[in-house]
């Protein structure tokens, strides 16, 4: 076919018959090549919640990406002005569904330092295991969805089922599984139950011969390696320099794990290693991440070992709820419970700002908090890990092939409700 | 009666048999696929629609109802066995969407094209005896629907034609993913003729005839009815069960519909009975696929001590028949089980895979096999 003869209709009807863009580059006269512009999300498969990369593509090879945010915005930072600090709480659980629990503790520890409370030693242990159970949650889907975008969709649904597990630990201890809302400012909701130690003791049990069955179908699989090894390497530098933080940064070989480097929550206490790994690609954030799901399992292990009772708020701090007994029998915590209660009281937070970073499984989740002296905050900016991994996919991945492109995003645990806020 | 109004008849009566059978697999392999899919992931599948009588309580008078114990009365006849049929008429009543952009000729004749050569291909299938006396009347019938003597070149020569259904489909769509998933295809299921059509070579040479009921004989007539060609010629028997994953775009060649990269492949933008049909040609071209390789490698319907090869009762031939349904579904079962285990090639990983290991693997044995035969000859 001549390409007059292409020409000509797409001339005389271009909304109906050219799909494939517009910018056509002919190498030889009579065959006509161009370069395909394609809208991978916000509704694809691959791009779990809702992200959007628009790219050209030549043939299978991927020339650029546009990665797009903005589908899932829903002004969480606004929303941070207009409620107070506690109820700010239940709006974290929102930002990554994947793991509430670390937000919820990372956003209360921010308030607390703002506030100069010291939450009670009980509190702490039982924030350090349930922001490690969050994590072995995350990383063992984030394992599972890595291997689902590469079709081994039964790894995925085997940690899909100890994900469950983990919800059920959550539920025993907050009443909620995807949106917990556990912590409090100064402390948590509720103490644990009686019987959730021996719950998460069961779990831990479990949990060791699936992750070995994973490993199983993952780790020496020859297909996997294939598509993994290699795949959108970043060096220590690059990971540096595009702001990368958490597995993904440490299996670029980037040693920082803020549970390690600037203690919180009594993270010192514990025995625990860093796994760094130094290849950069795919791979190595597939195997740092279950390197981390092991070691999480330590510090739960350590912490439930040395759980310590007592109360779990900070009583003294008039941030927190007292005793219901209390309430009812002693003047002074009756009026801090209506000092706490009341429309237009509440916790008042001193003049200040305070920048307060944590280490959740996506990495470093940082909590800006400008405080006027009123009870609501004068402004809550999150910055979240998944930010800098989501424009990271750039670099990573432009002039690979469309199936790289895939593997990388899956490689790089993108939220996207933390991602937009 | 002569003989050839009664081949004739039998023809017609063999033809309905297999489309019959064969379109009655297709759900059971359906069903069978998400049961066993949901047993390796640790789920349940379907168990809702089921063949259930109601409660077969109040078909008794009511002073009858209380003798028949409660757990009779929800008695399920294999949970969720009806999915498929709920499937089915869940896509006979979707809405037909055709795109705008679409080419209409090729989106309408894509689905037909994909499951009409895989169905015809079928065609030169044995699936029982070549020498059934019929009810001792003398006439002889070969259980299979056209005794060809081009055989397997023909199977190939047809069953060749189902990819120009899936890159027509594609190419019509007017889309970007079935557009890229059709062009997959084609490159994928050309490439990966040719390392079949090699290890088949080598599997003709052996056994001297292209003819599919020669090869069943020669394989159940030599090695103590063991003379399989999965025993005989094990390297061309890996590089066909490769390359069949490859031609039935199964996992971990399933490329063209990879869902995370293509969302659905070819048939992105079909829906409802066209999809089905889609769905349907998938399903039979790997039932065609795998009688081809329980024909050609495993010895087809013979079975030392249960099926007498030259024998001529109806019961051998039954028995024949029985057979090679167990080891088509053993073949189907063996499908299954790798695409929920396996992940899934990369592009250039497929290509490297096809061109550059299987094909001299495949000549190389090509080659060898030429020496023994002459040697020994």
């Amino acid at each position: 076919m001549s390409p007059e003869l292409t020409a000509a209709p797409l001339a005389a009807a271009p909304l109906a018959r050219a799909p494939f863009g517009d910018a056509a580059v002919s190498l030889e006269p009579g065959l006509h090549e161009q370069e395909m512009v394609i809208n991978f999300g916000p509704q694809h498969p691959a791009m779990h919640g809702t992200l959007r990369l628009v790219m050209t593509l030549d043939g299978e090879k991927c020339r650029h990406i546009d990665p797009q945010m903005g589908y899932l915005h829903t002004g969480f930072e606004k929303l941070g002005e207009h409620r107070t600090w506690n109820q700010f709480i239940v709006v974290t659980d929102r930002m990554n569904y994947m793991s509430a629990m670390a937000n919820n503790v990372g956003f209360a520890l921010a308030v607390e330092e703002l506030l100069g409370i010291e939450v009670p030693p009980r509190a702490q242990a039982i924030r350090v295991i349930m922001c490690e159970l969050s994590r072995i949650g995350d990383h063992i889907l984030g394992v599972g969805l890595q291997g689902m975008d590469l079709g081994a969709f039964t790894a995925m649904l085997w940690a899909f089922i100890e994900r469950e597990k983990v919800y059920d630990v959550f539920e025993l201890a907050s009443g909620g599984r995807l949106t917990t809302s556990y912590t409090r400012v100064g402390g948590l909701a509720f103490d644990l139950p009686e019987d959730c130690p021996a719950r998460i003791r069961a779990f831990i049990e479990r949990l060791e011969p699936v992750l070995q069955e994973m490993e199983g179908m993952l780790s020496r699989n020859r297909i996997f390696l294939e598509r993994t090894q290699g795949v959108g390497t970043f060096s220590r530098q690059q990971a540096i320099d595009w702001g990368l933080s958490g597995p993904v940064a440490r299996a670029s070989g980037l040693d920082r794990d803020l549970r390690r480097d600037r203690p919180y929550s009594g993270y010192e206490q514990y025995d625990f290693e860093v796994p760094v790994r130094t290849e950069g690609d795919v791979y190595a954030r597939y195997l740092v991440r279950l390197a981390e799901v092991r070691q999480s399992l330590r510090i739960v292990e350590q912490a439930l070992d040395r759980l310590p009772s007592g109360p779990v708020n900070a009583i003294g701090a008039k941030a927190t709820l007292p005793d219901k007994d209390e309430v009812y029998s002693r003047m002074e915590s009756l009026i801090q419970h209506f000092m706490l209660e009341m429309p237009g009281h509440g916790i008042k937070a001193p003049k200040g700002a305070i920048y307060h970073a944590t280490e959740t499984p996506n990495g470093e989740l940082g909590w800006y908090i400008v405080s006027d002296g009123t009870g609501v905050p004068y402004r809550v900016r999150v910055r979240p890990p998944s930010l800098y991994q989501f424009q990271s996919i750039k670099p990573m991945a432009e002039g690979r092939l469309v199936a790289d492109v895939v593997a990388i995003m899956s490689s790089l645990g993108v939220i996207a409700g933390e991602l937009d806020r | 009666m002569s003989d050839w109004v009664v081949q004739a008849i039998a023809t017609a009566v063999k033809a309905g048999l297999v489309i019959g059978i064969a379109m009655n697999i297709v759900p059971l392999l359906i069903y069978l696929e998400r049961k066993i899919s949901a047993y390796m992931q640790g789920r349940i599948g379907p168990n809702r629609v089921n063949l259930v009588l109601g409660d077969v309580r109040y078909l008794l008078p009511p002073s009858m109802r209380d003798a028949v114990p409660a757990s009779l009365s929800r008695f399920k006849l294999i949970p969720g066995s009806l999915q498929p049929l709920a499937d089915a008429v869940k896509l006979a009543f979707k809405e037909e969407i055709v795109p705008a952009s679409a080419d209409k000729v090729l989106y309408y004749l894509g689905p037909l094209v994909a499951f009409v050569p895989v169905a015809t291909a079928l065609a030169f299938i044995p699936f029982g005896t070549g020498t059934w006396d019929l009810f001792g009347t003398g006439h002889v019938i070969d259980l299979r629907i056209a005794s060809a003597d081009v055989g397997v070149l023909g199977l190939f020569a047809i069953s060749s034609l189902g990819v120009y259904g899936i890159a027509a489909g594609g190419w019509g769509s007017g889309s970007k993913f079935p557009l890229m998933g059709a062009v997959r295809a084609s490159a994928q299921m050309i490439s990966y003729e040719v390392p079949m059509g090699l290890a088949l070579l080598a599997a003709i040479a052996t056994v001297g005839s292209v003819d599919t009921q020669a090869f069943v004989y020669e394989q159940a007539t030599t090695w103590g009815g063991m003379g399989w060609l999965v025993f005989k010629q094990p390297l061309a028997a890996l590089i066909f069960l490769v390359a069949m994953f490859a031609e039935n775009n199964r996992l971990p060649f399933d490329l063209p519909e990879a869902e995370p990269e293509l969302v659905g492949g070819y048939h992105t933008e079909y829906s409802g009975l066209k999809f089905a049909l889609f769905f349907l040609g998938e399903y039979m071209a790997m039932i065609l696929m795998c009688s081809l390789f329980v024909t050609i490698f495993l010895g087809g319907w013979s079975l030392p001590f249960v099926v007498d090869p030259s024998g001529t009762s109806g019961l051998n031939a039954l028995a024949s028949g029985l057979v090679f349904l167990a080891k088509i579904m053993l073949v189907l079962n063996f499908q299954v089980w790798i695409r929920w285990t396996l992940p899934r090639f990369r592009y250039d990983q497929l290509m490297h895979l096809g061109w550059k290991v299987m094909v001299p693997l495949a000549l190389a044995n090509l080659v060898v096999t030429a020496i023994v035969l002459h040697l020994a000859a």
